[in-house]
């Protein structure tokens, strides 16, 4: 397991092909990466700044990828996210699962991300051409949360 | 008993402070104390602590309720819902 939590770049292709290397039982290896667009809510963003709680923050992400780790059958992990100032194209977060059969690694990316999105103690303040703002909670990440929740509820195991 | 309490983005910039360290009668308290605490400043606080107002919590960097146990010595953290990814 890998979780970084820094201001400088990440290389996606490296930090997958590090996921299955010298790994002979990893049969997939699935990724996410986030990046900064230049426009939300329909204003144009020139620079997005990503605070967050030292403290808690790698414990948090620890925590959630323990939960992932529960739930499927991983072999490894990697969390990197960025904090401090960033500009449109910048990449800001990746997810990277490494299982033995692709079910599984998609299911625990998606997962992972979910919950970093609701539980990780980040916050995002863009900078628009009117001033800067923070970047509101959406009820929607604690839809898709939840449905993780709902779905443990049922399954049996 | 003293708190160490955090306020982090939005509310770090709406209350004008990163951290203060609260002094609570006795040895136990819930994370519901000090937020009534902080609401009896009056505005901003009152406001950003209202009923309605969907802060987030943290006791010793774990997410938290107002019904979470704190205790002398312990890190508070109040903050806005989270927005990474």
């Amino acid at each position: 397991m890998k979780i970084l939590v820094q201001e400088t770049d990440f290389d996606p292709g490296a930090e997958i092909a590090a996921l299955h290397a010298g790994q002979p039982r990893v049969g997939a290896v699935t990724s996410f990466v986030g990046l900064v667009r230049d426009v939300n809510e329909g204003d144009a963003i020139n620079t997005l700044t990503l605070e967050h709680y030292p403290a808690m923050t790698e414990k948090s992400l620890r925590g959630i990828v323990d939960e992932a780790m529960g739930r499927w059958s991983l072999l490894d992990v990697t969390v990197i996210h960025r904090v401090g100032l960033l500009n449109p194209l910048d990449r800001i977060v990746f997810v990277g699962v490494a299982s033995g059969h692709r079910g599984e690694a998609f299911a625990a990316c998606e997962f992972i991300m979910d919950f970093l999105k609701t539980r990780a103690p980040f916050w995002k303040k863009e900078g628009t051409p009117q001033g800067d703002r923070w970047v509101e909670a959406r009820a929607t990440d604690d839809e898709v949360a939840e449905r993780w929740q709902q779905s443990s509820k049922k399954d049996p195991a | 008993m003293k708190v160490k309490v955090l306020y982090f983005a939005r509310l770090r910039e709406k209350f004008g402070v990163e951290s203060e360290v609260l002094d609570l009668p006795g040895e136990h308290a819930y994370v519901a104390a000090i937020v009534d605490m902080l609401r009896k400043r009056g505005d901003p606080w009152a406001k950003e602590l209202g009923l309605d107002a969907g802060y987030r919590m943290a006791v010793n960097q774990t997410l938290a309720g107002l019904v979470t146990p704190v205790q002398n010595g312990d890190e508070v953290a109040i903050f806005p819902p989270v927005t990474g990814g």
